[in-house]
């Protein structure tokens, strides 16, 4: 039996990880996957633990979901939402996240507008961190339930054609996307507006095949998922392209997914600009995983917390060398 | 701390035979078979669940349905016990509502894993009904939990530990009492 676990306090990249290890953290949602599914959802595995989530930016689906994770694994959860903090009455992230600590949470869950800011925290706290976004660099727990969502609809990961598509430059989602997908052998494609997409993305990920492509048709091209990032409609202002233009050039309507392999999936984080990036008939269609994703969000998020808060390992030690409760030496495993 | 091997409790041929009388209990003690299912507990119940499904089906072509449960979520050790085990998934393809269910595990011993998995089990529906049988049980109960189908009891010490190697799981078969030595 060999030994593998999840090696780090915290969570706050999939970059640093190996396949190895994000395999696991893939195979441990499973459990909690199939939790959704029951009639009675709650469990009493992290009763007593309490989740702290700091949201310093703006988030509903991310936010619901840790804290919908959180309560079915019997934790409580405290709440900062930065519009009613005292971040507006000039506290310092430091000081937020000390006094938040002081409360005695067993786990932070943050987000925040800033690249590094949740690896930042952790650096001075010491209970387990989870990035639930920071500025421009990643979001694991997205990056995981994207993973997942692919792996239940085609049966694989590894080696294939990945399509991101928008506003690649400014998405966190998409750098996690790459850091996962690309250590199980998966070539990107990345697409968008010349400004959103410089070609110096194609560098981010040593070893992964990532090319930059100008135009949607090619892109699409023998696509076997095709990532949509939401546009971010406030920055439309400061126009690459008038949305009408976008439209044009970039949504990807039925027409279009045609393009891609005949099984592509399609994957959006939320929430969508129906008529913007993507059709309503594509956005509802068999092809779209976007409720899925939601779905395994929740579980992923769950396997995240038990294992940061529980911890998890499987040993290859006898069961009797190590020091375990009487009760546990003739558990089932 | 060194383990040895003190003794051999069962033979593959011992554990086959017991396997079949269990089953033979079972159905003979159920009142019909038309709700009963078996539910294997992760890891060595699940073999044993499966074998004694087979078993039955040599009596009368009864065929049980067996579902897998993994009890790691429910055990109530959480604070004490780190690192955790890893989880498997749990695998119960029919409704538990009114069924008949017999809960199968190897060895029954303090009682606490057989509690956990009530509590998985409770979280699926309202069984009519839910039996234990285990392969080994070896006393020093914490829980008011007894089985209803014992394959054979054994009298232990605390720092004695029963091994059953399944040939599904362990690549060899039987049933061995090892000690903890300083």
């Amino acid at each position: 039996m060999r030994t593998l676990a999840y090696r780090f306090r915290d969570l706050l990249a999939l970059e640093p990880l190996t396949a190895d290890e994000l395999r696991f953290l893939l195979d441990q949602s499973k459990p909690f996957q199939e939790i959704q599914k029951h009639p009675l959802k709650k469990l009493a595995t992290l009763r007593g633990k309490t989740v702290a989530l700091a949201f310093f930016e703006n988030s509903t689906r991310t936010r619901i979901s840790f804290g919908t994770a959180a309560s079915r694994l019997g934790a409580d959860t405290m709440n900062l939402q930065a519009e009613a903090s005292s971040i507006k009455k000039g506290e310092t992230l430091l000081d937020t996240a000390f006094n938040l600590n002081a409360m005695k949470p067993d786990c932070l869950v943050m987000r925040h507008s800033a690249s590094g800011a949740a690896d930042y925290v952790s650096r001075h706290l010491d209970i387990p961190v989870v990035n639930a976004g920071d500025g421009t660099h990643e979001h694991p727990s997205q990056g995981l339930l994207d993973a997942l969502t692919i792996r239940d609809r085609l049966g694989t990961i590894e080696n294939l054609n990945v399509t991101i598509l928008g506003d690649i430059l400014h998405s966190r989602v998409a750098r996690s996307n790459i850091h996962l997908l690309g250590k199980f052998g998966c070539r990107f494609t990345l697409c968008g507006p010349s400004v959103w997409v410089p070609r110096e993305l194609e560098k981010i990920a040593p070893g992964t095949s990532i090319r930059c492509v100008y135009n949607m048709e090619e892109a699409l091209k023998g696509a076997h998922v095709i990532i949509m990032l939401r546009v971010q409609t406030e920055r439309l202002d400061d126009p690459p392209l008038s949305a009408n233009d976008y439209i044009l050039l970039y949504q990807l309507n039925a027409e279009r997914l045609r393009l891609a392999n005949c099984d592509a999936i399609v994957l959006h984080p939320g929430p969508i600009n129906r008529g913007i990036e993507i059709t309503p008939d594509v956005a509802d269609g068999p092809q779209s995983c976007v409720l899925e994703q939601v779905t395994n969000g929740v579980a992923v998020r769950m396997a995240i917390l038990y294992l940061l808060i529980a911890g998890a390992s499987e040993s290859g030690t006898h069961p009797a060398l190590e020091a375990k409760p009487k009760e546990s030496a003739n558990a089932s495993d | 701390m060194r383990i040895v091997e003190k003794s051999q409790l069962m033979s593959a041929p011992e554990i086959d035979r017991t396997l079949q009388r269990l089953a033979h209990e079972i159905v003979e003690k159920s009142g019909g078979t038309k709700h009963l299912a078996l539910i294997g507990i992760v890891r060595r119940g699940v073999p044993l669940a499966q074998r004694i499904a087979q078993a039955m089906r040599g009596i009368d072509g009864v065929d049980v349905p067996v579902g897998v449960l993994d009890i790691t979520l429910y055990r109530d050790d959480l604070s004490k016990v780190a690192p955790q085990a890893v989880l498997r998934s749990s695998d119960i393809p029919f409704g538990v509502d009114n069924m008949d269910l017999v809960l199968v595990d190897d060895v029954l011993y303090t009682g606490r894993t057989i509690r956990a998995a009530m509590n998985g089990l409770f979280d699926l529906g309202r069984p009519k009904r839910v039996r234990l049988c285990v392969l080994i049980d070896r006393g020093h109960r914490e829980m008011p939990i007894e089985a209803q189908y014992i394959g054979r009891s054994v009298q232990t010490s605390d720092t004695e530990i029963i091994e059953v190697r399944l040939r599904e799981i362990d690549k060899e078969e039987r049933v061995v009492l090892v000690d903890r030595v300083e």
